[in-house]
């Protein structure tokens, strides 16, 4: 069995509040061991010497787009940028074409991943068939099948009467219900959140209220059911607010933000760019200090990327035509190094928890945390790694990220995937 | 003294001296329109090209009796908007256009933004002939230099828009442009048509009509759409035309020698009554008249700048 050596990195591992150098010893697809100065052994020695070792990084908001648009994404490229990114494992979401509501999409997710993918994927699967918040779609079927959640994303369940109903199905399989809280009516035509810069640029906007309304309904209905929700890309002060008080009441919620909500404003949205048009939409620099403060003090349990790739011509139009969504596989570690843990908002430790420890316990994925006997995943991070983000940084098929532009710090240089050395040195490595 | 930019997107990032340029080149040319020869060689051999995307006759007549009496020749570009969504992209419209050796770009355009896609895209100058509810620079111009050829000020004076700011780029341009010439700024119309923070623009708002009028040395309606009542915005036109119609009888709240004003086409009866349209105060048809003195100053000063 081959092994591999990572020497002298500082491993640090939420789960066992683990943060010291060590080495780890791979064997096979596992860790065997790990612990100060262990013997040069293995086939393959890492030095980790001033470089921060992590367990890999999961990714629990991701849009492959396949199937359906491969043109803007496949299982493969999604999955290369994730390694890129020093992500691990990713959850990708139901709102394909044809969406994921049956058995057989789930299958081919699993299949094609299986094939074709870098890292892990798992799937997951729609709260009501067709994402029209109708009818329930087979969650038991698919829970078997391998989903590890259900999630309309992209769409809304803007009856409460079928939330509800939907709450109290995924609780009968133990599924988590993902939830893009958008109140429809409310956002209809909106393109960027409402406020000064709308008004200025003369677009509709997109009222915070519209998040805010649907997260309080949830929660309420979370209540209701004694169902696991978990609310997706938090953008809004009241809507920290909301998740903190539940959580307190024991209700059994959490949530993620991304990294654009704790970086970027509506101002960003400047003189147009379609790269800062998503859902919801750049809130303000309140919302911004809000989110910190909800990661800080542990509210926000997740960061996600929310990856939505679209194609230059989905963005390079009119800002009402543009398509929502931006990429974030390959920014999320650097901007949580350079956003988070450079600005102290929080430590190393927790920062990584955020991206690992804390979506596993979520997903119920035996994942995120660096034990012997289970499976290696590991991402070893540089700290000091410089790079500009610019078009040809990335390596997902498309380049709709609003931190185009930028010079960030801290990137993954080499991503351990099942045992197998999967990125090394920032440089993809064929099987 | 130059513009300095090669474009006319909005009067948001125009300085007050730039605005003061154009007003000044205005002048000259309205006083050719009192002369048999109305036309002058400045844009000789230059290509205007009109692009609408919106039917709007008014605007367009205005610009290309501008180019024309500068001598320069003028290509109409007229597009559907139904064609914008499945038809050829804007950009690759306007790089058509470029490839023509067009000078001059002027756009109209439903959606905001796009006046500011085309100049990024193409080195011709670019006219914003009103984008969405963004902006309609030349509009804002006009209507200075009317208050200011009527007032012989700008500063200090109070000036109330009345109507459908939600969805007014006239609106948006004329609060950047009076504000920045000192004026004082009020809007008034039902809180459906007030976007939000739209304070912080400067400008104070009103639901109540005769409240705005208050000593105002302006009173500008805006044109209401008419099937603002489908979008929940309004509940009847006989409602709106009640609270905010501007009538002889309103006309007594504000300042004795007012003027009104209203960017055109008008409902008549709806928001402005006959009798005050063709009223005394009225400069309504001032404004079409000094249109194309602005717009030939623009032109005029933008290929200045080439
Ligand atoms: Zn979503
Ligand atoms: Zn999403």
């Amino acid at each position: 069995m081959k092994k591999i050596l990572i020497k002298n990195g500082r491993v640090i591992d939420p789960a066992n509040k683990t943060d010291e150098l060590l080495d780890i010893l791979i064997e096979g697809n596992k860790i065997s061991s790990f612990k100060k100065s262990l013997p040069f052994t293995a086939e393959k020695v890492i030095d980790a010497q001033g470089k921060i070792v992590v367990p890999g990084l999961i990714d629990m908001h991701v849009h492959l787009r396949e199937p359906g648009r491969e043109d803007e994404e496949t299982i493969a490229s999604g999955t290369k940028a994730a390694l890129m990114g020093g992500i691990t494992s990713v959850c990708c979401m139901a709102n394909t074409n044809p969406c994921i509501d049956n058995v057989s999409g789930v299958k081919f997710i699993l299949l094609k991943a299986k094939n074709e993918g870098l890292v892990n994927v798992f799937p997951i699967g729609s709260v009501t068939k067709e994402l029209l918040g109708r009818e329930l779609s087979p969650m038991g079927e698919m829970s078997k099948a391998g989903i590890v959640a259900v999630s309309d994303d992209g769409s809304s369940i803007m009856n409460a009467k079928i939330m509800r109903r939907a709450l109290e199905y995924a609780k009968t399989f133990s599924l988590p219900v993902i939830i893009h809280s958008e109140d429809l009516n409310l956002s209809q035509g909106g393109v960027m959140n409402e406020g000064k810069v709308s008004t200025v640029l003369g677009l509709i906007g997109i009222p915070r209220e519209a998040e805010n309304i649907m997260v309080a309904r949830d929660i309420a209905l979370a209540e209701l059911t004694g169902a696991k929700i978990h609310i997706a890309h938090v953008s809004t002060k009241e809507s920290v607010g909301l998740v903190k008080e539940a959580k307190k009441k024991g209700i059994k919620v959490t949530c993620e933000t991304c990294p654009h909500y704790f970086t970027l404003t509506e101002k960003s949205v400047g003189k147009y760019n379609t790269n800062m048009k998503m859902k919801p939409p750049l809130r303000t620099q309140n919302d911004i200090k809000a989110i910190r403060e909800g990661l800080a003090d542990g509210t926000i349990d997740c960061i996600v990327s929310d990856h939505a790739p679209h194609l230059d011509i989905e963005k390079d139009t009119e800002f009402n035509l543009a398509a929502f969504g931006v990429v974030g596989l390959e920014t999320l570690l650097p901007l949580i190094m350079v956003e988070l843990v450079e600005k102290k908002v929080l430590s190393l430790s927790e920062a990584i928890k955020k991206v690992t420890l804390n979506p596993a316990t979520i997903l119920k994925l035996k994942k995120g945390r660096i034990k012997v006997g289970e499976c290696a995943d590991l991402t070893i991070i540089d700290s000091q790694k410089e790079l500009r983000i610019d078009a040809g940084f990335f390596h997902s098929k498309c380049k709709n990220s609003p931190f185009i532009g930028r010079k960030l710090k801290g990137f993954a240089v080499t991503t351990i995937v099942k045992g197998r050395i999967a990125m090394e040195n920032r440089t993809f490595v064929s099987n | 003294m130059k513009l300095k930019n090669k474009d006319l997107l909005g009067l948001e990032n125009l300085d007050k001296k730039e605005v003061q340029l154009i007003l000044d080149t205005a002048g000259p040319f309205k006083d050719l329109f009192t002369r048999s020869i109305k036309k002058v060689p400045a844009l000789r051999g230059r290509t205007v090209v009109l692009l609408f995307y919106e039917p709007s006759t008014r605007t367009k007549n205005s610009f290309e009796l501008a180019a024309k009496r500068l001598s320069a020749d003028t290509l109409n570009v007229s597009v559907s908007t139904s064609s914008v969504v499945k038809g050829e992209s804007l950009i690759d419209t306007v790089k058509t256009i470029e490839a023509m050796k067009a000078d001059f770009v002027i756009i109209r355009h439903g959606m905001a933004g796009a006046a500011e896609i085309v100049s990024r895209e193409i080195k011709s100058s670019v006219i914003n002939a009103g984008d969405g509810a963004h902006e309609h620079p030349t509009q804002g111009l006009l209507d200075l230099f009317t208050i200011r050829e009527k007032k012989g000020k700008i500063k200090g004076l109070k000036v109330t828009i009345i109507g459908d700011v939600l969805h007014s780029r006239v609106a948006r341009s004329n609060i950047w442009g009076l504000k920045k010439m000192g004026a004082e700024v009020r809007v008034c119309a039902p809180a459906t048509l007030i976007p939000k923070e739209i304070e912080s623009m400067g400008v104070e708002v009103f639901y109540d009509l005769n409240k705005s009028l208050k000593d105002v040395d302006v009173i500008y309606t805006l044109r209401i759409q008419l099937e603002r009542q489908k979008g929940q915005l309004l509940s009847s036109l006989r409602e709106y035309t009640e609270f905010y119609g501007i009538t002889k009888e309103r006309l007594k709240y504000a300042k004795e020698d007012c003027l009104v004003m209203h960017p055109g086409p008008m409902n008549r009866g709806v928001e402005i009554s006959g009798e005050v349209a063709d009223g005394n105060r009225s400069v309504i048809l001032e404004q079409v008249t000094n249109g194309i003195a602005i717009r030939m100053a623009v032109l005029y000063l933008l290929a200045g700048n080439k």
